[in-house]
């Protein structure tokens, strides 16, 4: 991407292709200096290698990766103490934007790491817990999962079958868990279940017997990146593994709520990377004797992805804002989740058709980011989740039930 | 005591951008966006791994430069140097290796040193010569294009990579050491480092500050002048190698008359 031209003395700045809003106004210089960061670490370290993890499904150099964003900062990015960074919410989503420009699956780690796993031990856990488990996380040295899906449960958490009894002071962990991410390479895993005083949760540690973690292949999505089942028999915990700071669906969901805010900045970032390789290839391919950028069909294409683009990225800056005064909403979230994944996949799929043959091979990113974009669309609440999400606050009527 | 460690660094316009001349001949820093040189980036972090394994040590980093170089010292602060001094003067404008040597050796005295750090050249200017340059003027010693540098007893030693063989070299400290672009891949500057680098020192000095001669510096003292400068000329198509049994044979040809092997 070239770097931005300098404004004149005179009138506006010029136009500029990759920010025709001139969003990049909004930044500090800070804010620009972690997006400079995180920007090259993924330029550098994922995009060289991403396409051949995502042919072969794997993501061989986790742990590496962890530790290289524990050492920039990115793991538990907003969070403070601990070891964390202490970043704004709008630092760490210009974090999460750059990482998901490179891969979902790169942003998915970060994001479970930091938005769920240690966001539950920082918010819910006690002082020993944090700091048995917050330092080595955020330095990337121990990974995090976070285990509240369930095989038959997904928009219905409170239904999970996962039980956790009391034996003497010790609790006892029974149940199965799916679709979680770094499930495989996790040292501690974030488990709700439920218990005779509502869901709980649990720090876990994955070396405890009884704790499985089979990883989950044959899958058209994600693919660089590490999704398991976890499974849970007969898990005998101290009683000081229990969260103790929540009791009852508010804490998986506050964490979740947490986790769908960076994904409303990162879904514009596969959306970016998708969009910029469409822009580039119409410029550049030609038909018909001229590039096709020149064709009347792909300018209507190309002008409404930059609209769609553009007003996402300014969304979740607002949203952003909202956080880090603390004025946001779990429905603004919604609004935020809903719209940017769904316009970032429509803009990738439309990307892939100005690339013609060539958008569906893995030299070019828009199928990947596409493909990886049919998980963020229903993971973390599905858009119909997010519907009545926002249904219910409009309406003031609930349509979950009955 | 401590060991003060000087990194003389250069704010260059970005090499991805589209990069002109102005009308005088001097670089047209309103054209592109500019940032820290990335060969001193791989002297801040030799600067950087210098400090961590001392007792007790200091990073100043230095430019001389416009306001916007400003940014090159940020971007050192947040990868972890302690301070910076920026040199700033409108006397400046079209400074060459002589006067830039000149300013850097004051503002380095200025600043108090036992080692100075530089790169191995700019990546826009590309002279090579100002840390030679700048040892004579400092009467120090100069250890200069180390892909390996350390420092303990009072001395800097460190590693000369030729075509022919490899140099291990050593001076007392006070010194300056040149590193190249293979000493070592310079961090990433961590979220901390961003945060903190706002709150660490920026002295600004101009040319009066250091004793400096206005007439000594700028385009009129330089002892050099660029009569003309055109744009490299598109390149040209490739030479196209048909192999009837020979291809290899011609490809090393090639390869051995350009210098490559």
């Amino acid at each position: 991407m070239p770097p931005a031209a300098k404004a004149s003395p005179s009138g506006p700045p010029p136009f500029d292709p990759y920010d025709p809003l001139g969003l990049d106004d909004l930044l500090s210089d800070e804010d620009r200096a972690v997006r400079d960061t995180v920007r090259r670490w993924a330029a550098e370290r994922v995009l060289p290698h991403v396409a051949g993890w995502y042919e072969r499904g794997e993501l061989p150099v986790i742990r590496e990766l962890a530790r290289e964003l524990g050492a920039i900062g990115a793991l538990g990015m907003p969070l403070t103490g601990y070891g964390c960074a202490g970043a704004s919410a709008v630092q760490y989503g210009l974090a999460c934007l750059e990482l998901e420009a490179a891969d979902s699956g790169i942003r998915s780690l970060v994001s479970v790491q930091g938005s769920l796993a240690m966001y539950a031990i920082h918010r819910y856990g006690s002082e020993e817990q944090r700091q048995q488990w917050l330092p080595r996380m955020a330095a990337g040295e121990v990974i995090g999962c976070f285990g509240l899906t369930e095989p038959d449960h997904g928009s219905d958490p409170a239904a999970m079958r996962t039980r956790a009894r009391k034996d003497g002071s010790d609790w006892v962990l029974d149940g199965r868990k799916m679709w979680i991410t770094n499930g495989s390479v996790a040292g501690v895993a974030v488990v709700w279940a439920q218990t005779d005083e509502g869901i709980r949760g649990f720090a876990v540690p994955t070396d405890t017997p009884g704790f499985s973690a089979p990883e989950i292949h044959h899958k058209w999505s994600l693919r660089a990146s590490v999704t398991s089942e976890l499974v849970l028999d007969g898990v005998r915990l101290p009683a000081d593994a229990v969260l103790p700071g929540v009791s009852g669906l508010r804490g998986p969901l506050s964490c979740l709520s947490h986790a769908r805010y960076g994904i409303v900045w990162g879904a514009m970032g596969a959306a970016r990377a998708s969009f910029e390789a469409a822009l580039d290839y119409a410029r550049s391919r030609e038909q018909f004797g001229k590039p096709i950028g020149g064709f009347q069909l792909t300018q209507a294409k190309l002008a409404d992805m930059a609209v769609e683009l553009h007003k996402g990225i300014l969304l979740a800056h607002h949203l952003g804002r909202r956080m880090d005064a603390g004025r946001l909403r779990a429905e603004q979230i919604s609004f935020g989740k809903l719209n940017n994944v769904r316009e970032a996949i429509d803009i990738c799929r439309t990307a892939r058709t100005i690339l013609g043959a060539n958008g569906i091979s893995l030299e070019y990113p828009v199928m990947r980011h596409a493909t990886n974009l049919e998980s963020v669309l229903t993971y973390e609440g599905t858009v119909e989740m997010h519907q009545l999400v926002l249904g219910k606050a409009l309406t003031g009527l609930d349509a979950f039930r009955g | 005591m401590s060991l003060r460690i000087v990194v003389a660094v250069k704010y260059v316009p970005d090499a991805t951008g589209d990069r002109h001349f102005a009308d005088d001949l001097t670089t047209d820093r309103d054209a592109v966006d500019g940032l820290l040189s990335e060969l001193d980036e791989y002297a801040v972090e030799q600067a950087l791994q210098i400090a961590e394994a001392a007792d007790d040590a200091e990073i100043t980093v230095l430019t001389v430069g416009p306001a916007d170089a400003k940014d090159a010292l940020r971007k050192a602060l947040s990868m972890g140097a302690d301070k910076a001094v920026h040199v700033e003067d409108d006397a400046l404008h079209g400074t060459d290796v002589m006067g830039t040597s000149l300013v850097l050796a004051k503002a380095i005295e200025h600043a108090g040193f036992d080692l100075v750090v530089t790169g191995m050249a700019s990546t826009d200017g590309t002279a090579g010569v100002v840390p030679a340059l700048l040892a004579e003027r400092l009467g120090i010693p100069q250890v200069t294009l180390l892909s390996e540098v350390a420092v303990s007893g009072g001395k800097v030693t460190g590693r000369r990579d030729g075509d022919a063989a490899s140099e291990q070299v050593e001076a007392s400290l006070p010194a300056l050491v040149s590193v190249t672009d293979q000493s070592g891949e310079a961090r990433y500057p961590s979220f901390k480092g961003i945060m903190a680098a706002k709150k660490k020192p920026v002295e600004a000095l101009d040319l009066s500050d250091l004793g400096i001669d206005a007439a000594d510096v700028g385009l009129a003292g330089a002892w050099t002048a660029v009569q003309e400068a055109a744009a490299r000329p598109a390149r040209s198509a490739g030479t196209i190698v048909k192999d009837e049994g020979e291809g290899g044979k011609q490809l090393a040809a090639f390869l051995a008359e350009h210098k490559f092997i």
